[in-house]
This record gives structure tokens, sequence and C-alpha cells, in this order.
């Protein structure tokens, strides 16, 4: 998005002069490398404080890292993208609850719901541009959470929780937390290799010639609708397994946490803190954006002032340093753009 | 069902939607000259709800005295919002501008819970009701629609009656032709800017006068400004008008067939379908 004609044409450029090879680069490897060692800490230390903060933290990175497949690479902006954390979390949620499904088969099957519904929706929807894109995902985010709000199966706006029998089948709640650890530890490092490899594939080629000029990329043989709507079911999944393990951790579920459009807007933040549309941008955005939130939720000086922080940080960010962090980086040194995604 | 209960709640969503008119209005304009999609809309429908309710309070004033108040402080505050946050990214991608409306929409929630809590507070007004029936119609609505009537007007001669108006209207037509005839644009963009942060204010300042309100109030309206605008047209500031009467019209109706909850699912859906198939709204022309 913030790419100029010029950069982004040096960058495409590049991209064809060295071959697209889908080998993994060490950089690749590096990240998967420190997130692993900062899972570890706790279940080495065995810290169920340290736990539940890493829980958090690869939270944020899956979310700002499949978002940012949909508007960093395609450029398409999904304001209301945690429809399908909620969504997944929900129909999880309810498996789990009424037919005792395991947490692994509740969440896949969750994930291939909401990617289906991506699908279904992305059709129409990603035929709009722009600005009235961004409004209809929040419509439809609005349009879920009104909805759940009402049903009755998924318990109305009460919402749903577990008795004390679901996590008796983990063998208690201590281990139900460490299974959801070890769940969410695992989908970040998928939605991190995803995130990777369509930055890396010629998919990612095609997504990025839309960002840039769907018109464009269109004349070049690219059928827009056709990825567009793989990238916005691709991105789909992630924030659906999140929200099925997230919710499966908290034992209850309502609309409004499930459904929360600042939760949604605040891993957009993220994405533009790290840098849009790189590999490495969603992920140190969801890192260094969640630490800030708990830092100055914990601070007594700045507790209650938090969400006005976060608002002037985001404003300076997109006054100021627009790239992101990641996007920064590689602009003033360029060196970096061969070893940073 | 019976058709008094229906006239009565249709009577009722009608009033309120003149209300909603206006703070579409604002939503609308400036997305029409600047295309720009405000998103601390609504936290400043919230801030000219506490506006009226301050100057009411504090200073003592009649409430209906400190809308206009209240109109000028939302002009103001949105010509400096205009210089401090949306000037320097005005010709970034809509993501950029959404970004920096809603940095701005979370520096006022943020302020605005420490400054006034979350406790919902009330206006006391009471203006007396004209009853016929089960058809009730309270002062302070019928006041309501007859200053949103005074606002869309008021709107209506700037924009067409007045030499800003027209370069107001020259600039959302084409930006730089504008500024080759001698339009000062950037001092244009801030005032339309602040027009339409000044009809959200007003919206708010009159919603006060019907119902209790916290400083997370705005959210509600500013959804319902996005259904409205999209009914409309985004960038119609008549179509909103008429988007926001319609609004309150099928709420009006819809809550005595549905129960109320399922209301937002119907609006909501309306909303992503008109998206769909008619994006230039239900009065645009046909893409």
């Amino acid at each position: 998005m913030k790419t100029t004609a010029t950069e982004s044409r040096a960058v495409v450029g590049t991209r064809f002069g060295e071959r697209i090879r889908l080998n993994l680069q060490p950089f690749y490897w590096l990240m998967l490398a420190l997130i692993l060692l900062a899972a570890f800490i706790p279940i080495v230390t065995g810290s169920s404080n340290l736990r539940e903060q890493l829980f958090l933290v690869l939270m944020a990175v899956i979310l700002a890292s499949s978002v940012n497949i949909i508007m960093g690479y395609t450029g398409y902006v999904s304001f209301g993208h945690i429809v399908f954390f909620g969504i997944g979390g929900y129909i999880a949620f309810f498996l789990m609850l009424n037919y005792q499904v395991h947490l692994v088969p509740a969440a896949l099957v969750a994930g291939i719901a909401a990617s289906g519904l991506a699908l279904l929706i992305g059709i129409p929807v990603l035929r709009l541009r722009g600005a009235y894109f961004a409004l209809a995902t929040i419509g439809i985010n609005e349009a879920v959470r009104s909805f759940v709000n009402n049903f009755e199966p998924f318990g109305g706006s009460v919402g749903m929780f577990f008795n004390v029998q679901v996590f008796e089948a983990y063998g208690g709640s201590r281990n139900a937390l460490w299974l959801a650890y070890y769940g969410i530890v695992a989908v970040a490092l998928l939605t991190v290799t995803a995130s990777y490899l369509i930055k890396r594939s010629k998919f990612g080629l095609g997504l990025m010639a839309i960002r840039e000029d769907q018109d464009a990329a269109q004349v070049l043989g690219i059928n827009p609708t056709r990825y567009k709507v793989a990238a916005y079911t691709i991105s789909a999944l992630f924030p659906a397994l999140a929200g099925a393990i997230f919710f499966f951790k908290n034992g209850i579920i309502e609309p409004a946490p499930a459904f929360n459009l600042t939760a949604s807007i605040v891993s957009l933040v993220a994405v533009m803190l790290g840098g849009f549309g790189t590999v490495a941008g969603p992920i140190i955005g969801g890192v260094v954006y969640d630490r800030l939130r708990e830092f100055l939720l914990t601070s007594s000086i700045f507790s209650s002032l938090h969400v006005a922080i976060a608002g002037v940080l985001l404003l300076l960010i997109v006054l100021f340093v627009p790239a992101g962090l990641i996007g920064e980086l590689r602009r003033r040194i360029p060196i970096l753009r061969r070893f940073i995604e | 069902m019976n058709l008094e209960a229906l006239l009565a709640s249709g009577i009722d969503g009608l009033m309120l939607g003149f209300v909603y008119g206006i703070a579409a209005m604002g939503l609308t304009l400036i997305f029409g000259v600047m295309r720009v999609i405000n998103l601390a809309h609504g936290p400043i429908i919230a801030l000219g709800m506490f506006s009226v309710y301050l100057l009411t309070n504090q200073l003592g004033l009649n409430p209906y005295l400190a809308i206009p108040i209240t109109v000028l402080l939302g002009l103001a505050f949105g010509m400096v919002m205009y210089f401090v946050a949306v000037n320097r990214v005005i010709n970034e991608p809509e993501l950029t501008t959404l970004l920096a409306t809603f940095a701005v929409s979370l520096i006022i929630i943020g302020l605005g819970t420490v400054a006034f809590t979350t406790t919902p507070r009330a206006l006391d007004v009471n203006l007396g009701a004209l009853r016929s029936g089960q058809i009730t119609v309270l002062g302070t609505k019928a006041v309501a629609v007859l200053i949103a009537i005074l606002v869309a007007a008021g709107l209506y001669a700037l924009l067409y009656r007045t030499r800003v108006g027209k370069s107001i209207r020259a600039v959302a037509n084409n930006r730089s032709a504008a500024e080759i005839m001698g339009i000062n644009t950037r001092g244009i963009l801030a005032f339309s800017f602040g027009l339409g942060t000044a009809l959200a204010a007003t919206a708010g300042g009159l919603i006060a006068t019907l119902f209790a309100f916290t400083i997370l109030s705005g959210g509600t309206f500013e959804l319902k400004s996005f259904v409205i605008v999209v009914l409309g047209g985004l960038g119609n500031p008549t179509g909103a008008l008429v988007g926001g009467i319609l609004l309150g019209l099928l709420e009006g109706v819809f809550t005595i067939f549905i129960p109320v909850g399922w209301v937002p699912v119907i609006e909501y859906v309306i909303f992503v379908l008109i998206l769909l198939v008619r994006p230039n709204g239900l009065f645009g022309a046909r893409t």
C-alpha cells in the first residue's frame, strides 16, 4: 500500500530477476527457531504465568499474519477479519460442549467451516474495492455478531460455557491449558509458514500484482477473483483455529469478545506497526503491540490511558512511519531486502 | 397486529430517522469531498452528547442553546483533527486514512473513558407530549426533528447557495482542477471535514436530549450511519438524509413484526446486500 509505484516496480523486478524459488531460506528457519525458542521457555520452566502471556503474544502474531495475507499482500483491507476468529470459536465450542468432540478435531472442523464461509462470501464481496470492501467486512462482522446474539443454539447474548466435565476428558483443567498452549504454538508456526510460502510463491507474486494494479495484473493473465478469493479463504483459516483454541482455554464464549471490532483493528495496527506486506512485520508488530498493551495495562500510571496511548502510537506510525518497522528497515538498508521478507 | 401500534411505532422510528440522517450526512459529506471514511465518527457523536450535557449541567445553559454551541465546537474539532491526523495522508490509499481516523477514535475513547467513566448520563429535558390513542409524540423528539430539518436545510443552503459551498463541491468534483481555479483546497478540505464532524456532534447533541448515553454510545450510531450512507450512496448528503429517515422508519416498523434483537441482523444484511448490488446507493446511478 505504502510502496510508491517506482519502489514496487523495483521489488517486483528483482523478484523476476532472481527466479522464484520455493526453497526455504535461512530467514524462514530463523523466524521459526525464534518462535519455537520462545515457546519452549514456559514448557521448560513450567511457568503458567509466562505461558498465558506467550499464548496472547502468539495469538496476536496469528491474527496479524493472517490478516496480512489479504491486506498486506493483496491490498484488500479486511476490517472485520475477527469475524472468522469468532466463527471458529463458536463452531468449535458448540461441538466440544454438545458433542464432546476433542479440541483438535473441533478446531479443524471450525477452521474448515470458516474457510468455507470465507470462500462463499469472498466471491461477491471481493468484487468491491477500497473503502467499499472495508465497509462490507465491517458489515459482515456486525451482521454475524448480531445474528449470534439472537441465535439460541449458540446461547444467544449469554453465550456458552463449559461445565467441569469438559476439561476432565483432557485430564483436568491444568492439562487442558497446556494442550491449548501447544495448539496455539502449532497454529502460529503454521500461520508463519503459510505467510512465508505465499510471499515466496508465484501465487503471492500474483497477489502483490493485484495489490499494485488489479487491472494490469488481469492483463498479464492473472485471474484476480480466483487469486483474491484463495487468499481470503486461506487468511480465514488461522483466525478460526486460534479462536477455537482461545475460547476452549477460556471455557466461555460470548458474542461481544468473539466478534470484537476493536480487536480486529488491533491486528491491523500490529500489521502496520511491523510492516505491511512483509512476512516478519506482522510477527514483530504482533509481539511489540501485545507487549506494549500488557505494559500499559499493568503500569499504574498508564493503565487507564492505555487506549488513548495506543491511539497516539497508531497515529504516529500512520503519519510518519507508514512502512512499519520492517518496511522502514528494508527501505533504509537495501541489502536487508535479500534476507528479510 | 393492530394498525395503530404500527403507526405509533412507525412515527417514532421516522422521527428518530431524522437524527440518524444528520449523523449520516456528516459521514457522507467527508467521504464525498475527500474519499475519507471517518472512523472517529462515533466518538465525535459521543463528544457532541457530552458537549450538550456539560454545557447544560455545568454552565446551566438551556440544552437547546447548547446545541448551536456544540455545532461550532464540532466544526472547530473537525478542522483541528483534519490538520493533525488527515492532512498529511490525504492522498494516501483508504487504509491509511481509515487507520489515521481510527487512531483519533481510540484517543477520544481513551481520554473520554478516563474523563467521563462509562456510567450512563442522561439530560433531564421534558417538553411534554402529544397523545392521541396509542400514538405519543414526545416534545423532545418533535424538537429534535425540527432542529434536524433546520440543520439539513442549512447545509443545503451552504453547499448550493454560497461561494464556499461552490468551492466544496468543486473540490469534491476534481481537487486538482479546483486548485488550478485558485481555490484554497487545503482550507476547503479542512472546512468540509469540520462540517462533517459538526453534523456528527449535532446529531450527538440531539440524541443526548432523547436517550441516556455514555462515551461509548457513539458506536451504535456510527454503525447506523454506515448503513444509512450505503443506503443513500456514499458521498451523497441528500441520500443520507433520506436513508436515515428510511432506516428509522424500518426500525420502527420491524420492531412490531420481529423481536427487537433481530432488527440489527436485518439492518446489516441489508447493508452488505446493498453494497454488493447497488454500491452507489439506492438512489445513485447504477454501476
